[in-house]
């Protein structure tokens, strides 16, 4: 069988079945959630009808201003997430470190990816840009968002001991040096688990994507191999710095520890 | 040495004037909540006065590098604190912090004697009891040899009979060695054996003898 099969409306919406499953399961058991599947359901139609057509445009009208705006906005939406999905109010000097990370580590991997590893020609190539950075704004928003929990979390459970710390003459960074430790770790962790289980676990989507439309499994995994890479380098290089900085907004400049003027966690 | 004037902590602490003299041991005595903790921390520069100015000789604090002040001026907290590993780690990590050098087996196991801990180094140190870890946390301080000492209730966890034998060799070891020390303590009996001054904070504004420590002077 060759090319892709083209889903009729019927097909399509045949899928949505799986939602009322859902919705039915939810229902039996109390779980009062109907009206978050239904939202969810119709903003994930509606956003992915829209970026289709844009897609449509952008790939037809390409120009590297085309290309730079979306990755601009993904990258704008996901640093909004971040700051949003974090457990506590974050203070200016820490929402900016996050913007500066993100976009650090995004952009220097793919940069790479799109010169060194793709040679695209030209390099704003849509097709490829706009997917690829998907994924590694996607994985760098979910490893930075579990280090801003990470750390805030840590330094609030672990004042006592970074106190200590400092009693004994330690500087804010080695004071803080496990908890940086600890928030790498677990912001690294679900990529790690991700390389590990990929091709037994899971197909990966953009792999399953390609396969489905026709492309020989070989090429397609040449391409989750090293898209994997960029994400693994993506994300290392986003949280680190997010860490290295983020420490910092917990002391103020005479070295002593400030909760207040970071990340507070609401009880 | 220390010398504080018009210093208020959110009205936790009020100190029209106070002075603590080098090479001696002062206890502040006082209830709970009165503000003797919050005091220690201004002289370890864990916290900075909001308003007044405390001065080290004739050099204000805020002047100072508050790292290498806490290196030569250790506090010790009254909840004690002990990092993952032996409790040699734990005696040299005191050292690791303020970048001197490690000390030997020899030095360490003397500085446990000086507080009357006789544990092996290899030993877990999250294994101690809350005695032996507020005592391993004040052989650290001690082992860093610093200028100044503040602790805050440095033997709340132990029996008497062993306080006193802490007491006694670790102000011997202050007036051998020059140091200064500022202890908080619950035990009045320790501050009136022990201290050569004994300022008590009364609503957060210390005293001494009974009277605030400004109009005494005068």
């Amino acid at each position: 069988m060759n090319g892709t099969i083209d889903l009729l409306f019927w097909q399509l919406f045949a899928a949505y079945l799986f939602v009322l499953i859902l919705v039915v399961i939810v229902r039996i058991r109390g779980i009062p959630r109907e009206k978050e599947i239904f939202i969810a359901s119709i903003r994930m139609t509606l956003q992915l009808i829209l970026v289709g057509y844009l897609l449509v445009y952008v790939f037809k009208y390409t120009h590297p201003v085309y290309t730079l705006l979306l990755v601009a906005t993904m990258l704008a939406f996901s640093i909004r997430t971040i700051i949003k999905r974090a457990k506590g109010n974050l203070s200016y000097a820490m929402k900016r470190i996050i913007a500066f990370s993100m976009t650090s580590g995004i952009l220097v991997s793919l940069i790479f990816f799109i010169f060194i590893v793709l040679q695209l020609e030209p390099w704003y190539e849509p097709r490829y840009v706009i997917p690829i950075a998907g994924m590694i704004v996607g994985n760098s928003m979910t490893g930075i968002a579990l280090g801003v929990n990470s750390l805030i979390e840590g330094m609030h459970i672990q004042k006592d001991k970074v106190e200590a710390a400092l009693m004994l003459g330690a500087k804010p960074k080695a004071a803080a040096r496990n908890i940086v430790n600890q928030a790498f770790d677990s912001a690294m962790l679900p990529t790690i688990n991700s390389m590990v289980g990929m091709g037994i676990v899971f197909l990966p989507g953009m792999m399953t994507g390609q396969i489905l439309s026709g492309t020989s499994p070989i090429v397609a995994v040449e391409y989750q191999i090293a898209i994997m890479l960029g994400i693994v380098g993506s994300v290392s290089l986003s949280v680190i710095l997010f860490v290295q900085l983020g420490y910092r907004t917990f002391f103020n400049h005479r070295s002593q520890l400030d909760l207040e003027g970071s990340g507070k966690i609401q009880r | 040495m220390f010398r504080l004037k018009g210093v208020k902590v959110k009205g936790i602490l009020s100190v029209p004037e106070l002075t603590i003299i080098r090479n001696t041991i002062t206890c502040i005595v006082g209830e709970s909540g009165s503000g003797k903790t919050s005091l220690l921390r201004l002289l370890n520069q864990l916290d900075s006065p909001d308003e007044g100015e405390i001065w080290f000789d004739q050099c204000p604090l805020s002047e100072t590098d508050p790292i290498e002040w806490r290196r030569n001026v250790v506090m010790v907290p009254q909840a004690p604190i002990v990092f993952k590993g032996t409790v040699g780690d734990n005696l040299q990590i005191g050292l690791s912090f303020s970048d001197k050098p490690a000390a030997s087996d020899e030095r360490l196991m003397q500085a446990l004697h000086l507080v009357c801990l006789e544990k092996g180094l290899a030993q877990d140190a999250e294994n101690l009891s809350g005695g032996e870890k507020q005592r391993l946390s004040l052989a650290r301080a001690v082992l860093m040899n610093p200028m100044a000492l503040l602790l805050d209730e440095p033997t709340s966890a132990l029996d008497e009979d062993t306080a006193n034998k802490v007491f006694q060799r670790l102000t011997a070891f202050i007036r051998e060695n020059g140091k200064t020390l500022v202890i908080i303590t619950h035990s009045r009996s320790i501050a009136d054996t022990y201290a050569d001054l004994i300022i008590e904070i009364k609503d957060g504004m210390p005293q001494v003898d009974g009277r605030v420590y400004s109009e005494r002077n005068d």
